[in-house]
């Protein structure tokens, strides 16, 4: 009892750790803010192709989705880190998570928003195409709206698979949490540091689990 | 009908193909400025197809259609500019769940023909008002009865001053106490010299209200005429049938 406290839940030694820990958690917050924003900007551009009128472009985006959802993400990264290069490309690790992230994350909103786009009926273009609004403006005012809050839940939960998935860009050396962990524990030959990002993970994410219980409840109703 | 006055709707062998199937195979259709004009007819016979080509909701596949003397089939018409003269009212009403009632009705006149805001309100609801139910744009479709809901879609349509509404069996998806509530809407309409084409079998109506009915089956105009004579002394066996029908 006494050896496993010593190894996953050494306090001294996650002070030791904290403040390496803390600066790669902010790593972890600095990609979450920039690529969730990419691919839910990124899977709205999808969906909206998946659903045009031209089949060329409708073809490109099934093609695109399908490409970057049956692609390991692990393998995408270290696809565009390692495999740039030789393209007279170097990109950093952090444009590197980026790209991978926006690719794969997209191909998943693009897939979530086309079902909240096909959840709103028909009626509804109907009545805002016969007042004479254009396309768009029945997309924006109309169905996006309608259509964001059927699939919240499946956006939501989404995001915490992004959350969750970040931790990969410590195969590039992006200094993030788990990347920051896991120089602690061998530096330290002590397990806790993990055990402390596992810790900071929970706390960040389990009150947006909570949440998606209780959308998922008001959705239903 | 008198001639010289110039249709407000004019409809010229019009065809619409749904993959192999005609739903429509040649409908020629005149309506005259302040004329409401009842569709009759069996499920499947286009009834609403043909109000749906009259604003291009269904692309038409031969034929034209004028409104107020412009072809909406016409590739350099601007079909956006067309449709808010061109009100439409669904069995479904489709108010957009998202939003009030007044803004159910401000929408297009923000977005479409780009009225500030506080003219567009006005104008909201005014429309409201015509309906008997300026009392609730603060509400959501969601809080409003079917007959209130549809009237906040007449109200939707009618602020555009559109030239003629085209009404989709506005009554049928209603419960029954609730009807007389929208046909009062649709007389007033017709009082205030509003055109109309009006898909629906509320027979006691067409009765009163209608200056003609016309009878669809299989995609063509079997017979029209005055109300009176197509439900009393119909001409066509088809429509002898179906009336009774409709009577039984």
């Amino acid at each position: 009892m006494e050896a496993i406290i010593q190894q996953f839940f050494n306090l001294a030694i996650m002070e030791r750790a904290l403040p390496l820990i803390l600066s790669g958690l902010k790593q972890t917050i600095l990609i979450c803010v920039l690529v969730i924003p990419l691919g839910l900007a990124g899977g709205l551009a999808c969906a909206i192709l998946s659903l045009s009128r031209l089949r060329i472009a409708r073809w490109a985006a099934v093609a695109g989705i399908d490409f970057f959802r049956a692609i390991p993400p692990l393998v995408l990264l270290i696809f565009i880190y390692a495999g740039l290069p030789f393209a007279g490309l170097r990109p950093s690790p952090m444009t590197a998570v980026a790209i991978a992230f926006f690719l794969n994350t997209s191909s998943y909103y693009g897939e979530i928003y086309r079902a909240g786009i096909e959840s709103v009926g028909q009626g509804q273009w109907d009545a805002a195409r016969s007042t004479g609004l254009r396309g768009y403006q029945t997309l924006a005012y109309i169905v996006l709206p309608q259509a964001v809050r059927n699939v919240l839940p499946d956006l939501v939960s989404n995001t915490v698979e992004v959350v969750k998935l970040t931790s990969i860009a410590s195969v590039v050396a992006l200094p993030e949490l788990l990347y920051s962990a896991d120089m602690a524990r061998s530096v330290t030959f002590n397990s806790s540091p993990i055990v402390l990002a596992a810790a900071i993970y929970l706390v960040m994410l389990w009150p947006i689990v909570r949440l998606i219980s209780r959308l998922e409840r008001r959705v239903a109703a | 009908m008198t001639t010289g006055t110039p249709p407000i709707l004019e409809i010229r062998g019009l065809r619409k193909k749904f993959h192999d199937v005609e739903i429509l195979r040649g409908i020629d259709l005149l309506v005259l400025p302040q004329e409401l004009v009842f569709v009759i007819g069996p499920s499947g016979a286009g009834k609403s197809t043909l109000l749906r080509c009259c604003n291009r909701l269904e692309e038409p596949s031969a034929g034209s259609v004028q409104v107020g003397g412009v072809d909406i089939t016409a590739r350099s018409t601007d079909i956006n500019a067309m449709r808010r003269q061109i009100g439409m009212v669904f069995q479904s009403f489709n108010l957009y769940p998202h939003m009030t009632a007044l803004r159910n009705v401000t929408l297009a006149l923000v977005k479409v023909l780009r009225k500030p805001r506080a003219e567009a309100e006005r104008l909201g609801m005014a429309a409201l008002d015509r309906v008997g139910l300026a009392n609730k744009a603060r509400s959501y479709p969601g809080e409003l009865s079917g007959g209130q809901q549809q009237r906040v879609a007449i109200a939707r349509a009618l602020a555009l001053e559109p030239k003629v509404m085209l009404f989709d069996e506005p009554t049928s998806a209603l419960d029954p106490e609730l009807v007389g509530s929208v046909l009062n809407v649709m007389r007033e309409l017709k009082r205030g010299g509003m055109t109309m084409l009006v898909v629906s079998h509320e027979m006691r109506f067409a009765r009163d209200a209608a200056d003609r009915v016309i009878f669809m089956d299989h995609g063509l105009i079997v017979e029209e005429g005055p109300p009176q004579r197509i439900f009393s002394t119909p001409s066509e066996a088809r429509t002898r049938a179906f009336i009774a029908e409709l009577g039984r």
